[in-house]
């Protein structure tokens, strides 16, 4: 139900994220979504792909230390409120949000597309299963 | 030995004799353990006769120094004053049966110190301390001494490898020291609370060895500078 993020940790200095994005270039690989957090100190930039195993992999030879997360990629209606209705849901749930970005989904979609990284997945998939709001899963993500 | 499956009771090793490497006392615990031994100090230096200056008794309180041969002083390494018992400073030997090879208070750039007091199993020959570090790798920041195996010896104790670099500057004219660490997987998570936690924990650890607060700076792996094989553990940026 859940779908794996990748966290690469960055160091704070210049270029470092473009370090980064070139070696997931020079390997082909396309990025779903992407969320960075930052302090002044380091940062930390969550990604989105289709082969996780395998990125994760090019990010560590090439010196980046990386954890994978499961996370949860729910299909939010893309009408005003259609947010504020799946936070309700969660809110109802009792399930604390971590921390939630947008990615990207296709342009005729009449829906948008959001990880979000909670304290319980199965109680977030639950809630979300029983109020019929779709969470896709990896192979869903990849056909997006 | 852990990988290999073998427990303590596995070798029949009683003890093992350890010098030539700071080391501590959490260091030594954990050799004792891993390898069911009793693992002691020893410290000598080729000037003098190698190994054989100093060793530890089997109550491992300090390391016996053999003074029907060698007159042992603890000096200020700046003032070349002399300095009382228990007092940090660096080990200064004059030798009594060397023949070919005489010296005088010969300056070891050790630091460590002394204690004249009866050891427990009843040797009066004065004891010397662990060694601390040399006089070459201390550093003086904000009227501090400083050792690098201090800050060695926080990152082991919460759990990180001795992959470290001290970086310190002066700005406004007072000293800064920012210790640069090398991030580990074991470290890392998704969430930036828990690493910046962690990065917290090392400052806390930090001050209270060194009674300075030192700056944390997470790097990424294999970007301490090596040299020859060797990190350079100290970059002094301080124009005086
Ligand atoms: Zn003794």
């Amino acid at each position: 139900m859940s779908v794996k993020q990748i966290s690469v940790f960055l160091e704070n200095r210049p270029g470092c994220l473009h370090e980064m994005t070139k070696v997931l270039a020079d390997s082909n690989i396309d990025l779903r979504g992407l969320s960075l957090a930052e302090t002044s100190e380091f940062g930390i930039v969550r990604l989105i792909v289709d082969d996780v195993l395998g990125t994760a992999t090019v990010l560590k030879d090439a010196g980046f230390i990386n954890s994978l997360t499961d996370v949860l990629a729910v299909e939010v209606p893309n009408v005003p409120g259609g947010l504020n209705k799946v936070l309700e849901i969660l809110d109802g749930a009792g399930v604390n949000i971590e921390y939630m970005y947008a990615i990207l989904g296709n342009k005729k979609s009449e829906s948008a597309y959001m990880i979000f990284r909670v304290d319980d997945n199965t109680k977030a998939a639950d809630a979300l299963n029983n109020a019929r709001v779709k969470i896709l899963d990896q192979s869903g993500l990849s056909a997006l | 030995m852990k990988e290999m499956g073998m427990g303590p009771n596995d070798i029949p090793l009683k003890a093992g004799i350890f010098g030539a490497e700071a080391w501590s006392e959490n260091m030594r615990r954990d050799i004792e353990g891993t390898m069911g031994i009793k693992a002691y100090d020893i410290y000598g230096l080729t000037e003098l006769c190698g190994p054989g200056v100093s060793f530890e008794c089997s109550d491992q309180h300090g390391m016996h120094i053999n003074e029907d041969y060698f007159i042992a002083e603890i000096i200020d390494p700046k003032t070349g004053e002399v300095l009382p018992d228990g007092s940090l400073g660096e080990l200064v030997f004059t030798t009594l049966d060397k023949e070919a090879f005489p010296l005088l208070r010969y300056r070891t750039r050790d630091i460590t110190s002394l204690s004249h007091e009866q050891c427990p199993c009843g040797r009066t020959h004065v004891r010397m301390s662990r060694l601390k570090g040399r006089t070459d790798d201390m550093l003086i920041i904000r009227g501090v001494n400083v050792f690098p195996s201090q800050i060695e010896a926080v990152l082991i104790n919460q759990g990180y490898p001795a992959n470290y670099q001290i970086i310190v500057d002066r700005i406004n004219n007072t000293d800064t020291l920012d210790v640069h660490v090398e991030m580990t997987p074991e470290m890392f998570t998704d969430n930036l609370g828990e690493v910046n936690k962690k990065q917290a924990e090392l400052v806390d650890g930090l001050r209270s060895m060194l009674g300075l607060k030192a700056k944390v700076t997470l790097v990424a792996p294999k970007t301490i500078v090596r040299s020859e094989g060797k990190a350079v553990r100290v970059i002094d940026n301080r124009k005086i």
